[in-house]
């Protein structure tokens, strides 16, 4: 068998379709990729655990005990990890979101810069999150 | 002609892709603020909490936040939903419920600021 042969066969055994399998093990997705897909999840996250938000920024104004009852809420640590999981979110999707506003003004578009930019992203979101997870508790 | 048009997308144009851009800056500069004021005062008590969200400006630019999240989040609650859900009867019915579930927490919003 040629080498090109030997390559036609190789290629056909690529994924032809998405199944979790292939999602998981077979498709490996670049960096860039993962942050767009980050970006995506972090914002239907955001959008979802909004009403959550709303709620407890509505209990911690409406009296002083309520806000004593929400601060207390917010100490659990099933709560706290929520909020953190939701810090990242947020600053994922900031971070992520302003590479995205250079990109469209053609602005670190080329694979050197795209590359390095999301690692950029994916330190700084880490390291917000962080900064902020301190800062909170 | 082409009867394969979809129904359940938007408006096959430009104005939500800027419109998500523009509030994206705006949520942009809301949060820095808003991290820099809750980081530079004082601890966190009730008071401190309650008089920042009674103050002129906070309540402007915290509606101005929320209206900018409604548009924002629409345009890309709408491109997952146009990208995932392909049924157009389903995909109609989760996209008018995102709506609603939008104009409610704007309509919530508004009752926080100003109670």
């Amino acid at each position: 068998m040629s080498d090109a042969a030997a390559k036609t066969q190789a290629r056909r055994v690529r994924p032809k379709y998405l199944n979790l399998r292939a999602l998981l093990f077979e498709i490996r997705l670049p960096l860039p990729g993962w942050i767009s897909i980050l970006h995506r999840i972090s914002g239907a996250w955001l959008f979802l655990a909004l009403v959550w938000l709303l709620w407890m920024l509505d209990r911690s104004l409406a009296s002083e005990a309520a806000f004593d009852r929400i601060k207390h809420y917010a100490g659990l640590w099933q709560v706290k990890l929520s909020l953190l999981v939701l810090v990242w979110a947020y600053c994922h999707h900031f971070c992520a979101g302003i590479r995205y506003l250079f990109l469209d003004l053609d602005k670190g578009a080329d694979l050197a810069t795209a590359r390095l930019s999301s690692w950029l992203v994916l330190a700084a979101s880490l390291a917000l999150t962080a900064f902020f997870g301190w800062k909170l508790w | 002609m082409s009867t394969d048009r979809v129904v359940t997308g938007a408006h096959y144009g430009l104005r939500d892709w800027l419109a998500q851009r523009i509030t994206a800056l705006i949520m942009a500069v809301y949060s820095v603020i808003v991290v820099v004021v809750l980081l530079s005062g004082q601890p966190i008590t009730y008071g401190v909490w309650r008089d920042l969200f009674t103050q002129g400006w906070m309540r402007v630019a915290t509606l101005l936040f929320i209206a900018s999240l409604a548009w924002h989040a629409w345009a890309g609650v709408r491109d997952i939903l146009m990208d995932y859900i392909k049924p157009a009867g389903l995909r109609l019915a989760l996209e008018v419920l995102v709506v609603l579930s939008i104009a409610a927490y704007v309509g919530w919003t508004i009752q926080i600021l100003w109670r």
